[in-house]
């Protein structure tokens, strides 16, 4: 390479390094924090490098907690928030496969008004009705409930679409070959339908576990009870702790970090598939 | 709205595949939706013990409220200040990394991650990073900093906090779009002698100006709606009204001041705004489409 | 074992479209029936009906005698090869093959062993184990041969199964289908737009156009002796030359400047009368001494195919091609004189196309 292209590949590279930095400082300097002793919020003295009281912290917060400070472990938080996305992850998906289904592959009365009919929640996002929703779901009795916190949610198309897109690139002459071949509607979908789209299925799944996990809103909103709390949720009310003055700031910041290890892990691990399936839901 | 060429002749199974999709729509869709109108026309007295049909009085009386209106701009603002940042910064970093041949993959991880960090998350961990006198990047600033007190440094927070979640996904977007770019335009442009800058905004920009469009619809929905949990989690729509967006009025005049028909009536006019962007987005999706 | 009757069969696609006008069919048992015609007669539509993946908006299907028109494809007995396959993507080889079986109930060891047998008899034994798409082209089309017949039903269904392939192993493919279908004696109807396939493969061949049966017959008699203008210009390439002359009481043609020819005792008529001239490429030569038969042009340009050599000719804005084995040295801008027997020249009426006598 001649020099003058050598020196401008490096500082593009340079460039992108500088950036992905920045972008990431905000989280180094949650971790510093996280590593902090309570003194060193009084005195005001953090810094910008890790101190010594890493592993101390991690444990209180996500094992032990601290009575002192009103700080309950995290990891039970962790579980329900778990459980919270693989609901609302599997139940869309459980949901949403069939019903792309039958409006791909089947003529039916009220087909019509039944694609519509999904196509309108697209435009109705939890925050917009969630007043009367929470009336709903209190109605039903299903405040601090599972089924409480995971059905609004598992509700809204995205998914629908998603799948409905899928399915109508697989080619015709399949389901044709598979007609000939005496597979029924049932066993097409099983045998050949669901093992085609299995790539699209596995992206939906990391977008919307990381959906759920992420969720804040309807959590705070139908759980009052603490054994419904998610660590999203959970980690505000130890914020306005915080910010009232407690010098609670690094049990704060070691929460966030593990409220956000988790769903960040998902998408590093999987980023091909991650990258897939969000490039794809919003075409 | 086709459906395949192909079909099977069954009339039940359909029915029964797409009922539970149907039956959590009409219950936690519909239904929500449906009482979100029928309550924007009643309004409760005193003791919310009963309420009287008042047409579109509520209505009349939200955009006669100077802090509706102080709301609404807030909003925009905010909105506007979110999606333009995240596009400006998520733009200039794929442009980058579309140029570095090498690494491009790890770019795209090392730009991408911060999508999956919750809003209230971001929020939470911003709200230490400005906390007054405290945070790291308050003390970089000075004492000059208190967005407890100062109405439009508690807007830049949040604005930069839930900036800096969406510059992962517009980020992600435009590379995907300058890479679909095909090589030989790239090439044909460069025998014409077009420098790397000149290439970047007659041909690529032109080219990626749809997906820039179509992240605008989607930024302007996530700081309408997704955006509540970095406020919620920090400033609580304060001070003042300085960060209060109208999803979190709603919240708030629906729960923490049960104005039920307020609410509802502001309910029903983000339900307005989020279709008419819904509707834009797929109007301009479908025109995409017959490129 | 079975043979297909078609009976005022037609269809209407949803838009309004008819794309199949009527049509009255009969395939013998253990027939090779090949329905050939250009892009968008409808020969798809009709296989399709055949198979049941359409249902005809008119008239009826029978398979061996028994009426299918209520019966979905699974239950008519019959197998398709598809254009570009259809193969399970997913699936091995082997389970493409199977997959109909099983789904019919058949037993594990039955299974195997016609899977067995099928690849033995079309050369795929050792690739059982691959996806399809770890197999050329060639071998995907022996493989969707495979799933045809390892289920033996009653009828083939062939939906231009070859032109996904290149030119040398379509010729290869073709024989080698012809072969397989002979051993197995099984019906089977093969769609093609190409019309040297056709010709070559079929026992029966059916020429279609827009959503009309033109001709069935042998593939030879119907290329000698084609019912109209359009099955005429339809088989055969390049294609037939057509002339319009005047039919004399004695039965030669007159073109005009071109000169004149005979054709045969069928051409008189009592009248002098307009007629369209067809004489195929292969059936012009050279005209030698100065018999009256002849038509003279000037040689526009000569393709060389090695064999042979195909010569332009024209006159006054009036084109034919020839088609000859000769060296006749021409050159562009050199006089030509042509002429035909006299059985080789076809006439054909100028409105509407059939063939005349
Ligand atoms: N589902 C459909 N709806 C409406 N019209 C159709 C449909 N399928 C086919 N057609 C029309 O019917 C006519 C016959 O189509 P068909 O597929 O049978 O043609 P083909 O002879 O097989 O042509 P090709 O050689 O190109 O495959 C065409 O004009 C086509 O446009
Ligand atoms: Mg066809």
């Amino acid at each position: 390479m001649p020099p003058r292209a050598n020196l401008r590949a490096i500082a593009l590279h340079a460039a992108l390094i500088l950036g992905a930095a920045a972008l990431a400082v905000p989280i180094w300097l949650a971790f510093v924090a996280a590593t902090r002793a309570s003194a060193d919020f009084v005195a005001g003295d953090v810094g910008w490098l890790p101190g010594p009281h890493g592993f101390a912290n991690f444990w209180t917060v996500l094992a032990a907690g601290d009575s002192a400070d009103g700080l309950p472990p995290a990891w039970p938080m962790l579980l329900t928030t778990l459980v919270v996305a693989l609901l609302i992850a599997l139940g869309k998906i459980a949901v949403s496969l069939p019903a792309a289904f039958a409006v791909t592959y089947f003529r039916f009365p009220f087909r019509s008004l039944a694609f519509w009919t999904i196509f309108l929640t697209l435009m109705l996002p939890v925050e917009v009705r969630i007043v009367p929703t929470f009336q709903v779901v209190a109605d039903l009795g299903l405040l601090n409930s599972w089924a409480g916190l995971s059905l609004p949610l598992i509700a809204s198309a995205t998914a629908t679409f998603l799948f409905r897109q899928t399915f109508m690139s697989v080619p015709d002459e399949l389901t044709e070959a598979a007609r000939i071949d005496a597979a029924g509607p049932l066993r097409f979908f099983f045998d050949v339908l669901l093992p085609l789209s299995r790539t699209n299925v596995a992206a939906l799944f990391v977008i919307l576990f990381i959906y759920g996990w992420n969720q804040y809103l309807w959590p705070l909103m139908v759980t009052t009870e603490p054994r419904f709390y998610t660590i999203v949720v959970g980690i505000q009310r130890l914020a306005l702790a915080a910010d009232e003055g407690t010098a609670v700031w690094h049990y704060v910041m070691a929460t966030a970090i593990l409220a956000l290890v988790p769903p960040v892990a998902v998408v590093v691990g999987m980023r091909k598939l991650f990258v897939r399936g969000l490039v794809e839901t919003e075409k | 709205m086709q459906a395949k060429r192909v079909v099977f002749p069954h009339r039940l199974l359909p029915a029964l595949l797409v009922a539970p999709q149907l039956a959590v729509t009409a219950v936690f869709f519909l239904w929500p939706a449906a009482e979100a109108l029928w309550q924007s026309t009643l309004r409760e007295d005193a003791f919310g013990l009963k309420s009287t049909f008042v047409g579109l009085a509520n209505f009349r009386d939200l955009f006669a409220d100077p802090d509706y209106l102080v709301v609404i701009g807030t909003t925009l603002v905010f909105s506007f200040a979110v999606a333009g940042l995240s596009l400006a910064l998520g733009l200039a970093a794929a442009a980058l990394a579309d140029r570095a041949r090498k690494g491009a993959l790890l770019y795209q991880t090392l730009f991408v991650w911060p999508y999956a960090v919750a809003p209230a998350v971001a929020g939470v961990i911003f709200l230490y990073l400005f906390e007054p006198s405290l945070g790291p990047l308050a003390r970089a600033v000075g004492p000059a900093w208190n967005h407890k007190l100062i109405g439009w440094q508690a807007l830049s927070m949040v604005v930069m906090a839930a900036s800096w979640k969406q510059v992962a996904y517009d980020f992600l977007f435009f590379l995907a779009a300058l890479q679909s770019i095909p090589r030989s335009l790239m090439e044909a442009a460069e025998i014409d002698a077009a420098g790397p800058f000149r290439r970047f905004f007659t041909v690529s920009l032109p080219l990626i100006a749809p997906t820039g469009f179509f992240l605008l619809v989607v930024n302007l929905i996530y700081a309408f709606f997704e955006t509540f949990g970095v406020i919620h989690a920090t400033t609580l729509g304060g001070p003042g009204l300085s960060t209060t967006t109208m999803v979190f009025r709603v919240f708030r005049d629906g729960f923490i001041d049960q104005r039920l028909g307020a609410s509802a009536a502001e309910s029903v006019v983000l339900l307005l705004v989020v279709a008419a962007l819904t509707v834009v987005q797929f109007r301009f999706v479908e025109r995409k489409v017959h490129y | 074992m079975a043979g297909v009757t078609l009976r005022g069969v037609k269809k209407r696609y949803p838009g309004g479209f008819e794309a199949i006008k009527g049509i009255d069919l009969d395939v013998p048992d253990g027939d090779l029936c090949v329905f050939v015609g250009p892009s968008g007669c409808g020969k798809s539509t009709l296989l399709r009906i055949v198979a049941g993946l359409e249902t005809a908006s008119e008239g009826t299907v029978a398979i061996g005698g028994r009426d299918v028109g209520a019966l979905g494809p699974a239950e008519r007995d019959v197998a398709m090869v598809f254009q570009n396959y259809a193969l399970y993507p997913h699936m091995s080889v082997f389970d493409n093959m199977a997959y109909g079986l099983r789904n019919r109930g058949a037993a594990r060891p039955e299974i195997e062993a016609r899977v067995a047998e099928a690849a033995a008899m079309l050369d795929l034994s050792a690739l059982l184990a691959r996806k399809p798409r770890e197999l050329s082209g060639g071998q995907r089309q022996r493989v969707a041969m495979g799933r045809a017949i390892v289920r033996k039903p009653a009828l083939f269904l062939f939906d231009e199964p070859l032109s996904n392939l290149d030119a040398k192993l379509r010729a290869r493919m073709r024989v080698e289908i012809r072969a397989l279908q002979r051993r197995l004696g099984t019906t089977a109807i093969h769609v093609t737009h190409d019309q040297l396939e056709a010709m070559t493969m079929a026992d029966t061949l059916v020429v279609l156009n827009a959503g009309r049966v033109e001709q069935v017959g042998k593939p030879a008699d119907v290329y000698a002796r084609p019912a109209n203008r359009f099955v005429a210009g339809f088989l055969g390439s390049p294609e037939m030359n057509f002339l319009d002359g005047e039919a004399g009481p004695d039965g030669r043609i007159d073109f005009g400047a071109l000169g004149s020819l005979s054709a045969g005792a069928g051409a008189r008529a009592p009248v002098s009368r307009k007629v369209v001239a067809g004489i195929r490429p292969e059936n012009l030569a050279p005209a030698e001494g100065d018999g009256p038969d002849r038509l003279s042009l000037t040689v526009d340009f000569v393709e060389e195919l090695g064999a042979a050599r195909l010569v332009y000719a024209s006159r006054e804005g009036r084109r034919v091609v020839v088609h000859t084995a000769a060296h006749g040295g021409w050159a562009p801008g050199a006089p030509l004189a042509l002429t035909a027997a006299a059985g080789d020249v076809r006439l054909f009426d100028p409105q509407g196309g059939a063939a005349l006598g």
